[in-house]
């Protein structure tokens, strides 16, 4: 049994050294990869994700497809090599709950109307996990989708909040996720505040519950300005040396 | 089973005759000559999180690696050496054409062929990865996925598999009066790599071989010959695939063709080995079109 | 109606553009939330028109009835082709929309006809939420493309590569001295005098898609074919190689 560390010290500074409200470094890269049409790449401090989206198109057998709009499907997986110990590349039962869990947090902000008879899909690969991974997933998943040129309402975007030592702390990564009370990930349409991915795994109050909903918020709306960032970097990289 | 692949890209005519006519001229559609490769980078230590990693691009083609140690119980006809096991995974991230699922004949077969390469000559040294000899040793694995596919993924998944066995940090391990085993992972070791390996793969389009076919190309081919090359200038594994032949001059001019591109990947190989990489900043540079570079010509 | 926006401004998913109680028309990218209009993909504001619209930046080729395409044969029935137009969905090609006369499956191969690998261009004549676009190619000019070279971009910048009142594409065909019929699918056939000039027309365009959101494109693609022409030592195109 590992020893559990101490999560907050005196000055109220986590072991990375975080304020309680404060977010890992965040980057984000669109459009990394050559084959998808619509590719993302985001970090939450050492967790690592990479998302392809392709889409919409039309698959086989058609019988699985809908006659008004398109289907979603949705795959949240990690490589071998992303967690402390060894992961089995088969997929567990976990990566299975998360994959449907994300698929219903983006499919209601997609405008799938448009696409009658297609699918949507969208392949999460977690490189290096280290707490967020679904969250991280969402938010890239949104990049790779607009970056796929597909309508939605929004872009989404998702952070996990822990209670450690009886704190409540925004993005928590492995260790506090481990050693915490609580952990809730969150993901919401920033510009509507419409919460489309929630989970909680712990014990929190009822007053817990609410302020950590709003320090939730406060983490989306950070992220979703990175997420804004990120795709217009791709076109202003551009900008930038045809000037130069 | 295997069973001659029905779904795939459709090659239009007009690029395959185009390809065809290019290569009478000896040059191809992307304005390489026959025996070059397109640009080669190799990032060690992208994942800080596993004990070795390493990301590798050829061209577009990306192939992360990524390498974990563990402890367990040797082969019964082999008690006195470590395991080192290979997996490759095209993960559905790489191409329009990849369902997910178990991995198919061709992932089996990349992985199949990098153990080989990496098994006869003992480029990672397993008999210095014994515990307790006969009963517990390191276990290596060594998973390599791919990312994007543009051709040729078995070079790149050789050359991200042995960046990222050269960057493995092999824990300390510490037993018990009970001969139990407890991994250190604070206190490590560099895994102890006797040879750097690469692969050469030459495509024979007609009568003319090409080295490194980008997807394109590899639409086209009737055979491909894989050349595996130490840094001692042996030959540690051969792999025909395709259905096409090859004649006795084809395989004389592969194998110059390997030898001098395996010497130019060897040095890029020897040249990052120290080096650590951003993955942040290698999938960046695809954006950017300034593709670092790390290839010398 | 306030207007959050301006015109050419870069937007993405879940932007407020306005608020605007009026706007009858929405777009696949532009959408109203109660009275207020957002942006649904990341694209430019278009303020013209005295409505607002976003012309997005990527995306697949949705058919229009009456556009011309490049198709590529995929697959074929005893009587109709299978045809990929870098579309969410597949189109039909009919044999009846290609001969101009009867057909009889039994006597003769649909694919004497076009064969899968084949590039055709063609006009979508029929597409609707319900069925899969169809397309012909028995009108004059259309057809099985034989020689010369297609580049494929990204379906929405094509409007680029053709430019206003088709500069663009007027002043591409003048300096790269080649033949370039553009599929609004985003494949674009090219001939020209040699390889070099086709390769010269193929990194234009490739270049124009790359800056399709920037300003002075026209002048600055004129100096890259005319330097690249230089580089290869061939004939430039006297004067501004103005149409």
């Amino acid at each position: 049994m590992k020893e559990k560390p101490k999560l907050i010290d005196e000055n109220g500074r986590r072991i990375d050294g975080r304020r309680p409200d404060e977010l890992r470094p965040l980057r984000m890269e669109v459009g990394v990869l050559k084959n998808a049409d619509g590719s993302a790449y985001v970090e939450y401090g050492n967790t690592k994700v990479i998302v392809a989206v392709y889409g919409p198109r039309e698959i086989h057998p058609k019988h699985l497809t809908l006659p008004d709009r398109a289907i979603i499907r949705c795959r949240y997986h990690m490589t071998s090599f992303s967690t402390t110990e060894r992961k089995s590349p088969a997929p567990t039962r976990r990566e299975i709950e998360l994959s449907k869990v994300i698929r219903e947090a983006l499919e209601g902000v997609i405008f799938t109307e448009l696409y009658p008879r297609t699918s949507i899909d969208i392949f999460i690969e977690v490189l290096q996990a280290d707490g967020g991974t679904r969250t991280a997933g969402i938010t890239a998943a949104s990049l790779a989708l607009a970056d796929a040129g597909i309508p939605m309402k929004d872009l989404v975007a998702g952070v996990a909040v822990g209670k450690i030592d009886g704190v409540l702390v925004l993005d928590i990564n492995e260790v506090e996720d481990e050693f915490g009370e609580a952990d809730l990930p969150v993901a919401m349409m920033p510009s509507f505040k419409e919460i489309t991915l929630l989970q909680m795994n712990g014990v929190l109050s009822e007053d817990e519950f609410w302020e950590a909903l709003k320090l939730a918020e406060k983490g989306v709306m950070e992220i979703y300005k990175a997420q804004k960032e990120a795709l217009l970097n791709k076109y202003s990289r551009v900008k930038v040396e045809v000037e130069e | 089973m295997s069973i001659t692949p029905t779904s795939g890209r459709i090659i239009p005519r007009l690029r395959k005759d185009t390809i065809l006519s290019l290569l009478e001229k000896d040059t191809r559609l992307d304005g390489r000559r026959l025996d070059e490769y397109r640009e080669v980078i190799v990032a060690p230590g992208v994942i800080p999180k596993a004990e070795g990693s390493a990301l590798a691009k050829i061209g577009s083609t990306t192939a992360i690696a990524g390498v974990k140690v563990g402890v367990g119980t040797p082969f019964p006809d082999t008690p006195d050496e470590g395991v080192l096991t290979v997996n490759v995974e095209f993960v559905p991230l790489a191409s329009p054409t990849l369902e997910p699922g178990p991995p198919d004949e061709n992932a089996i077969e990349i992985a199949r062929v990098i153990d080989r390469c990496l098994r006869e000559i003992r480029a990672v040294d397993i008999g210095k990865l014994v515990i307790i000899p006969g009963e517990k040793v390191y276990i290596i694995w060594l998973d390599v996925y791919i990312l994007d596919h543009d051709g040729n993924v078995l070079d790149a998944s050789m050359l991200a598999g042995m960046a990222a066995l050269l960057n493995t940090k092999l824990p300390k391990v510490e037993i018990d009066e009970k001969k139990n085993v407890k991994i250190v992972r604070e206190e490590t070791t560099p895994l102890p790599v006797n040879h750097k390996v690469v692969t050469v793969s030459i495509a024979k389009i007609g009568s003319k071989l090409i080295v490194d076919p980008n997807l394109d190309e590899d639409d086209i081919i009737d055979a491909k010959i894989t050349i595996g090359i130490s840094d001692d200038g042996r030959i540690v594994g051969l792999q025909k695939a395709g259905s096409g032949v090859l004649t006795y001059d084809d395989l004389k001019l592969a194998m110059k063709y390997a030898k001098e591109n395996a010497a130019k990947l060897l040095k890029i190989l020897e040249e990052k080995s120290n080096t650590k990489v951003d993955l942040d900043d290698v999938l960046k540079s695809y954006i950017e079109g300034k593709i670092l570079k790390h290839q010398v010509v | 109606m306030p207007i959050y926006v301006q015109n050419r401004e870069l937007v993405t998913p879940g932007t407020l553009l306005a608020e605007n109680e009026d706007l009858r028309l929405e777009t696949p990218t532009v959408f109203k939330h109660g009275n207020k209009v957002y942006s649904s993909t990341i694209g430019l504001v278009d303020l013209s028109d005295k409505r607002i619209n976003v012309i997005p930046l990527e995306g697949k080729y949705i058919p229009k009835v009456g556009d011309l395409v490049i198709g590529l044969i995929e697959d074929y029935g005893l009587t109709y082709w299978i045809v990929d137009i870098k579309a969410p969905y597949k189109a039909i090609l009919n044999v009846g929309e290609v001969l101009n006369r009867p057909f009889n499956p039994l006597k003769e191969n649909i694919k004497n006809i076009y064969d899968i690998g084949d590039y055709v261009l063609a006009k979508v004549i029929a597409f609707d939420r319900t069925k899969d676009p169809a397309l012909t190619t028995k009108q004059k000019g259309l057809g099985k493309i034989t020689k010369g070279r297609i580049v494929e971009i990204i379906p929405s910048r094509v409007p680029r590569v053709i430019g206003k009142k088709a500069s663009m594409i007027t002043m591409l065909k003048t300096e790269t001295k080649c033949q370039i019929t553009v599929g609004l699918n985003g494949r674009i056939w090219i001939i020209g005098p040699s390889p070099e000039y086709e390769e010269i027309a193929i990194l234009a365009i490739k270049k124009i898609e790359n800056e399709a959101h920037t300003s002075g494109l026209t002048d600055r693609i004129r100096a890259f074919i005319r330097k690249e022409l230089e580089k290869r030592e061939l004939k430039v195109v006297e004067g501004e190689g103005k149409a």
